[in-house]
């Protein structure tokens, strides 16, 4: 199911120090609301979204979202983050069901 | 404060968006943001199923002085809560987008909390041609 859930995100690979970094993030998901009826059975569909995103830089969280059932099918999120020293981005989607969708980037920073 | 409080109750979710918001600041004072956030809302969305939504705000993002938090509230949708984006002084810049459903024409508000205590509110109007929470 990992497959599923494909992240994609664009951020750079080399900044410089003190750089304002733009990040784009998108991850494919149905983000069911839990407002929708089943047509054949009239059953709501139950919620099932991505609930949680959060970005960190070396291991420190330093941007993250709250999503909510109004937030798009494949959510995308778009923010900045400071460039202060060479290592790893890392990017975390948290779904209603448990599990953690990840994608991981190094960063130069010269 | 009674004609205050049935002038503000036009919409059956506006006291949702209230009830929403209070649960994250409770009863904190709230300034108006209106010079403060910028709300970025097409003022036409012709499909609700994907509403471009930005905010932003002008902040040093520093230690010192940074913005916390953006809550965006709905109050037309099934449920007014939207997104919050929680920011650190490295984020940078204080901007963040996404992409909402809408269901119908209605207002979107946006809370910001700051690194000082102070809140600020503003709240913009979409209106929607095709709503976005259909099966």
């Amino acid at each position: 199911m990992a497959k599923k859930h494909k992240p994609r995100v664009k951020a750079p690979k080399s900044a410089s120090v003190g750089e304002v970094m733009e990040i784009k993030t998108l991850i494919s998901h149905e983000m069911e609301s839990g407002q929708r009826k089943d047509r054949a059975t009239g059953e709501l569909i139950p919620r099932q979204i991505i609930n949680k995103f959060e970005c960190k830089y070396n291991g420190e969280t330093v941007f993250s979202v709250d999503l909510h059932p109004a937030i798009s099918a494949n959510p995308y999120v778009a923010f900045y983050v400071t460039a202060d020293e060479s290592g790893e981005l890392e990017f975390l989607w948290h779904d209603d069901n448990g599990e953690t969708y990840t994608h991981s980037q190094k960063l130069e920073v010269a | 404060a009674a004609a205050l409080v049935a002038a503000g109750s036009a919409r059956a979710d506006a006291a949702m968006v209230e009830e929403a918001l209070s649960k994250l600041i409770g009863d904190a004072a709230v300034e108006d943001g209106a010079e403060i956030i910028r709300l970025d809302l097409p003022q036409i969305a012709e499909n609700g199923n994907t509403v471009p939504l930005g905010v932003s705000i002008d902040s040093p993002m520093t230690p010192e002085s940074y913005v916390k938090h953006v809550h965006v509230f709905a109050d037309g949708n099934p449920r007014p809560d939207v997104v919050s984006f929680h920011f650190s002084p490295k984020s940078g810049l204080a901007e963040a987008s996404s992409r909402m459903r809408l269901a119908q024409t209605q207002n979107i508000v946006a809370v910001a909390e700051m690194s000082d205590g102070k809140i600020y509110r503003t709240q913009a109007e979409v209106k929607v041609t095709i709503g976005g929470c259909g099966g």
